[in-house]
């Protein structure tokens, strides 16, 4: 998280700068997997309030997702063997994978926010009253019986978004990580946050087999 | 310093008349069943947990007073940090305080759980009055389906005859409560809450909401006239005569925000309404939430696992 | 209904409270702006402490925004009481319920998020590297960002002041009242965002503290070495980590509904209101935790010292730390007993609370032991501390009672439960970080608060609480209800004039306390550039690391970075006679003071102001700004640090030395 460290002139001099960025990074991603428990368990809470909005269950084609989530797995391979190019002190060995997983990372999304697109234009998430009309929604003013998304849609998004928000985060600092390694190359402080940036990525991925189970897997189901 | 403690015990001795002089204090003079039980239990739980918060305070007093630092005279011990058989039993002591509180606290709750029926030996086999409380921007509503009438703020039972409150609200979380007479129960939108009263005797007890639900919150008060059966029954009589009729028009009306609203009486309560307020589907053209996750159970997988709604709102036999 | 973001100024021209307060906020502002101009203090204010990542100064700064917020807070106290004082039965009070409701809201939220947790931050930060030998924290620049996301916090919340409104929903905003329905205008929006600002700085900074305690504790210095406020650290802030998520993810929700047409805490469209009453409270009981369990570190630090005596059952107290760190996560159904969940669930969380009690009852008996054959010298830390012990049994004893469901359904919501939690957040919390406060302040500015002022401010807090908070659980018994903008029985005046008899007492208290401060401000101006001025260990019995430095402590902390064998690291130094090394030093490392936390404090100040009035393209523009200083800052940041050179070094210790030896003959 923190693009900063000092040498803490510890004796022994056991504590190096990446360890402890290391550590700040997993103690980060511990509470980054409370805030995604959340969402999950918002998510079961919520997961067959449909009210008078559609269910899911026409709306996706889960071989579309299925697609989805190989790429997201693959890119995580991917980043592996840019790490293994850190390891080996290549820097064109990390930025090709590194490159590779951002495409990937950014086919991910582009994929996901086609979802969400298909899945409004077609007005799955809408309420609807009893003729089936989607109800429209005035504008921030809800009388209480107003228009909007249904709550399992509600759930569905934000989680879906949660995840789809923080893959474009990553997005942003491999953009950031292609600069550093133009600028400085494969110094300690590089390595370190490449070593974070590998943890979050990955962490992504597990979280997203969970959204898969959950959302899609069950949903359809 | 002696200026210091002199107004201290003067404020002490004040706050402490102002205990012992407070001729009402609700909670602790109850009227009914379930609130004499309650007081009980208040008052054993208070006096066991003296039992240990005494001697703690007067250690604090004690220990300051003689281990001060200009009496030399006093034990002084200073790399003592620890032992083991005080440790056992400053841990000891505390368990054993809390075990007999669980228990008694456990038993309690079974005891006086409100949405369990009164037992016979106490509010005998009577049918019981039952009452739909619904919780409305600020006021509250009780409808006697029993007896076809409903009224804004005030509340008749016979005493010595179980009720049966059934509550619900329109918009916010509110609570309803007798201090008198029982629990707080939340009176919760989409949600029914069934709370069993019986009060001993006759009188008017305040009642009131007691969950923050906005600005009329303060006025959300009713009084509970707890009168003999011929009195009962002359109020029923009289609420009938009122030429308020509460269909889903008239409550939509009434459920406006309004603050201050006088006694009001309806008679001629539609049918199925406190059951439409509770599923939210009073407006026509709604479709009740009972129905809407039946159908949710009958989509989805996600639907069958987690559809455990149950409004339970329970119809007059 | 209209536009819900319209007439921005209202308030200001209806309620002339808020008017003139306005004002004089705005008047003061600028005063002390102008006055930072003109003597000519900016540049040292920025480059000494705006864009400091010293731990020992922003500490320093999170203790003073503390302060200022407990002024704000208090006032809002002030006002509560004087309004129920008057308003009962055909008196209305001075507060319209528009007005009150948004007072009680605006005085939760202030007390436990932007006065009780920067204190708390304010102590950790100036205390925790002090103690476990460390130079700085793990990441110097995050706890500057984290101070000022919570300073931008604080700043929105008071903005409300005067531009729209505040929330008129409780500390808690239990929907659907806090939804668009219960709540259209701004003042739910203001609670949200500078509560999502506060909330972020207060999880990095959990980060921070678990990350320097894990690694940079000084060779030697084991686990279960380490001062019992180090592990209430640990401990609080492992809460913190767990539980703030929780409260992010219910507010990001309650944000959907509001400004999304979302569905998750509506009466429509299958949303469920009960469902955020949960997760509030999932957040809401460990967050007591949060507050108390330092509280209960300092008491293990002070305790000894004015005792002049080892901690009683040291590693007995870490157990009972673990335990509730554990179990604090199971009682949160104590909070809605009268939910109507049922038996299993009532039984369950009942027992679960009262075992709870056991760990926190075990630690009173500690310091009692403690106490138990030492030499106790009444400082006012020490008044403080024995003040909490005798307060907070107290308040243990009513929430034992509160932890029976049966009875809690008399008490649920009355005043007797606001009696109780401010037994025990007053009588805990508040008297112990002010213990803290007194204790540790000679470390950080080298001479101790005014004492007689002090002990003033002690029995002035002590006696007032006691006139405050027990008229309030006799009216609660009595059927009172909090949040109450008007009673119906005037019979219960009397108690209400009581109550505020004892606010002012108690505003006494406040008033020494800042008499304190500003004698002390009075006292430092005379030392400017004196620095070490006073001695290491001030209180004479000092224990732990802090007090084996310079007070105030070097830039550095420590000119060599102490070995510790034992729990007692700085007493064992003491018996072994230790002389202070004043030759051989090594040039130190010291990170780079930057600005960029500063701009994203302000980037996400406007932020919050943009999106509670819907203005989009600040919005997108502060976003940007706010993400571009981070990450210019990642490139541009002076990343490398600077050396103190070993000559400086040696200056400074060498006048510790000197200031030492005087102290030793005098």
């Amino acid at each position: 998280m923190s693009p900063t460290m000092i040498k803490t002139a510890q004796a022994g001099g056991h504590h190096d700068d990446g360890s402890t960025r290391i550590l700040g990074f997993w103690i980060y991603i511990l509470q980054d997997l409370f805030l995604f428990a959340t969402f999950f368990a918002n998510f079961a809470v919520f997961s067959a309030s449909y009210s008078s909005a559609e269910t899911p269950k026409e709306f996706i084609d889960l071989n579309f997702v299925l697609i989805e989530t190989f790429i997201l797995l693959t890119s995580s391979i991917t980043y592996g063997f840019a790490m293994i190019g850190v390891r080996k002190n290549s820097v064109s060995a990390t930025r090709l994978w590194l490159f590779i997983t951002f495409i990937l990372g950014a086919l991910f999304i582009s994929m996901e926010l086609y979802e969400f697109h298909h899945l409004f234009a077609e007005g799955a998430p809408y309420l609807r009253d009893a003729q089936g009309n989607i109800i429209p929604y005035a504008n921030g003013i809800d009388d209480g019986r107003g228009g909007g998304i249904a709550a399992y849609w509600s759930a569905f998004f934000s989680l879906v978004g949660l995840h789809g928000l923080h893959v474009t985060a990553g997005l942003v600092v491999m953009v950031c990580m292609f600069v550093h390694l133009g600028m400085h190359g494969l110094t300690a402080r590089n390595k370190a946050r490449l070593g974070c940036l590998s943890l979050f990525w990955h962490f992504l991925d597990i979280v997203w087999i969970g959204v898969f189970t959950a959302v899609y897997l069950l949903g359809v189901l | 310093m002696e200026h210091i403690k002199k107004i201290s015990y003067f404020f002490g001795a004040a706050v402490l008349m102002l205990l012992l002089s407070g001729c009402d204090i609700a909670v602790l003079q109850p009227v009914g069943y379930v609130s004499k039980e309650m007081r009980n239990l208040i008052v054993v739980s208070f006096v066991l947990m003296l039992l240990i918060v005494i001697p703690v305070m007067i250690a604090v007093v004690v220990f300051a007073f003689k281990y001060r630092a200009s009496n030399k005279n006093a034990e002084y011990l200073p790399d003592w940090g620890g032992s083991h058989k005080l440790e056992f039993w400053m841990w000891i002591i505390p368990i054993c305080m809390v075990s007999i509180l669980a228990v008694l606290s456990a038993t309690y709750i079974h005891k006086l759980e409100p949405s369990k029926v009164l037992p016979e030996s106490v509010a005998g086999n009577e049918p019981i009055l039952q009452i739909d409380a619904v919780a409305l921007d600020w006021k509250w509503l009780f409808i006697y389906p029993q007896y076809g009438v409903a009224t804004v703020n005030e509340i008749y039972a016979p005493a010595g005859r179980q009720v049966l409150i059934q509550m619900t609200a329109e918009n916010s979380v509110n609570a309803f409560w007798v201090p008198k007479l029982g629990p707080v129960l939340y009176a919760m939108p989409q949600m029914n809450d069934k709370l069993h009263l019986i009060s001993k005797e006759d009188g008017v007890y305040k009642g009131r909401s007691a969950n923050y639900s906005g600005a009329g919150f303060a006025g959300m008060e009713f009084d509970w006239h707890s009168v003999s059966r011929g009195d009962f029954n002359a109020w029923v009589a009289k609420a009938r005569q009122s030429r308020n009729r509460l269909d889903r028009a008239a409550y939509l009306n009434l459920a406006q925000a309004s603050q201050g609203n006088p006694v009001a009486y309806y008679s001629g309560v539609e049918k199925d309404l406190y059951y439409r307020v509770v599923n939210r589907c009073v407006v026509s053209g709604t479709v009740c939430n009972e129905e809407l996750m039946k159908i949710a159970a009958a989509k989805s997988l996600w639907g069958q696992l987690c559809s455990v709604f149950d409004p339970g709102v329970v119809a007059v036999k | 209904m209209g536009d819900p973001t319209a007439a921005p100024f209202e308030a200001l021209g209806q309620v002339p409270i808020v008017l003139y307060t306005c004002l004089a906020i705005v008047v003061i502002a600028v005063l002390v702006v102008a006055g930072i101009l003109l003597l000519g203090w900016w540049g040292s204010l920025w480059r000494n402490w705006i864009t400091s990542v010293d731990h020992k100064r922003l500490g320093i700064m999170y203790v003073v925004l503390a302060v200022v917020m407990l002024v704000r807070g208090f006032a809002d106290a002030i006002m509560m009481r004087t309004h129920q004082a008057m308003a009962l039965g055909e008196g209305s009070g001075y507060l319209p319920p528009e007005h009150y409701d948004q007072i009680f809201t605006a005085h939760g939220v202030i007390m436990i998020f932007f006065m009780a947790t920067p204190l708390l931050f304010g102590l950790f930060n100036f205390v925790i590297p002090l103690q476990i030998g460390a130079r700085d924290v793990a990441f110097p620049f995050l706890n500057n960002l984290s101070f000022w996301l919570t300073f931008a916090g604080a700043i929105l919340i008071n903005i409300s002041l005067g531009v729209g409104n505040f929330g008129r929903v409780g500390w808690l905003a239990y929907p659907p009242l806090s939804g668009l329905s219960g709540s259209p205008d701004t003042g739910v929006d203001y609670y949200i965002w500078s509560l999502q600002l506060s909330g972020v700085a207060t999880t990095m900074g959990a980060i921070n503290f678990l990350v320097t305690i894990f690694k940079m504790r000084a060779p030697g210095m084991t686990l279960m070495k380490m001062p019992i406020f180090c592990w209430s650290a640990v401990v609080s802030n492992a809460l913190i980590l767990m539980i703030y998520p929780v409260l992010m993810a219910a507010y990001i929700f309650l944000t959907l509904d509001r400004y999304l047409g979302f569905h998750f805490f509506t009466n429509d469209g299958a949303g469920n209101p009960m469902v955020w009453i949960n997760y509030v409270w999932v957040f809401g009981h460990p967050e007591v935790y949060v507050l108390v369990l330092p509280a209960f570190g300092i008491l293990s630090e002070v305790v000894p010292v004015f005792s002049s005596k080892r901690l009683f059952g040291y590693s007995a107290m870490i157990w009972a730390l673990l335990v509730i760190l554990v179990l604090s996560f199971l009682v949160w159904v104590h909070h809605f007993f009268t939910m109507g969940a049922g038996i299993a669930v009532n039984t369950f969380f009942s027992i679960m609370t009262m075992i709870i009690s056991v760990p926190t009852g075990v630690k009173i008996f500690n310091w009692l032991f403690t106490m138990y054959k030492g030499r106790i010298r009444f400082e006012p830390p020490m008044l403080w501390c024995m003040g909490m012990i005798f307060t907070f049994v107290g308040g243990g004893l009513t929430g034992v009672m509160l932890s029976l469901a049966s009875a809690d359904w008399a008490f649920h919501n009355s005043a007797f439960l606001v009696a109780h939690f401010h037994h025990t957040i007053i009588g805990g919390v508040v008297f112990s970080y002010l213990a803290g406060f007194v204790f540790w302040f000679p470390k950080a500015f080298g001479f101790k608060l005014n004492r007689t002022l002090g002990i003033a401010s002690f029995w002035c807090w002590f006696v007032g609480f006691y006139v405050a908070f027990f008229p309030l659980y006799v009216v609660g018994l009595k059927g009172a209800t909090r949040r109450m903008q008007h009673f119906m029985d005037p019979a219960w005046q009397i108690y209400y004039i009581v109550m505020v008899v004892g606010v002012f007492i108690i505003a006494l208290g406040i008033l020494s306390l800042v008499l304190q401060l500003i004698l002390a401000i009075i006292h430092g101006c005379k030392l400017k550039g004196n620095l070490p001025v006073g001695k290491a260990d001030p209180w004479g019995d000092g224990r732990s690391l802090e007090w084996s430095v310079s007070s105030p402590p070097p830039p550095y902390n420590f000119a060599t970075v102490p070995q510790v064998s034992t729990t007692d690291a700085y007493w064992q130094m003491k018996v072994e006679g230790k002389p202070i090394k004043t030759s051989g030093f090594q040039p130190v490392h010291m990170p780079s003071n930057t600005a960029a936390g500063f701009w994203i404090g302000i980037f996400a100040l406007i932020l919050g102001f943009a999106l509670v009035w819907h203005i989009w393209w600040l919005v997108m523009l502060c976003f940007i700004g706010a993400v571009a200083s981070f990450i210019c800052y990642s490139f541009f940041g002076d990343h490398d640090g600077y050396y103190i050179p070993a000559a400086k070094v040696q200056e400074h210790e060498e006048a510790f030395a000197r200031i030492e030896a005087k102290g030793r003959k005098a």
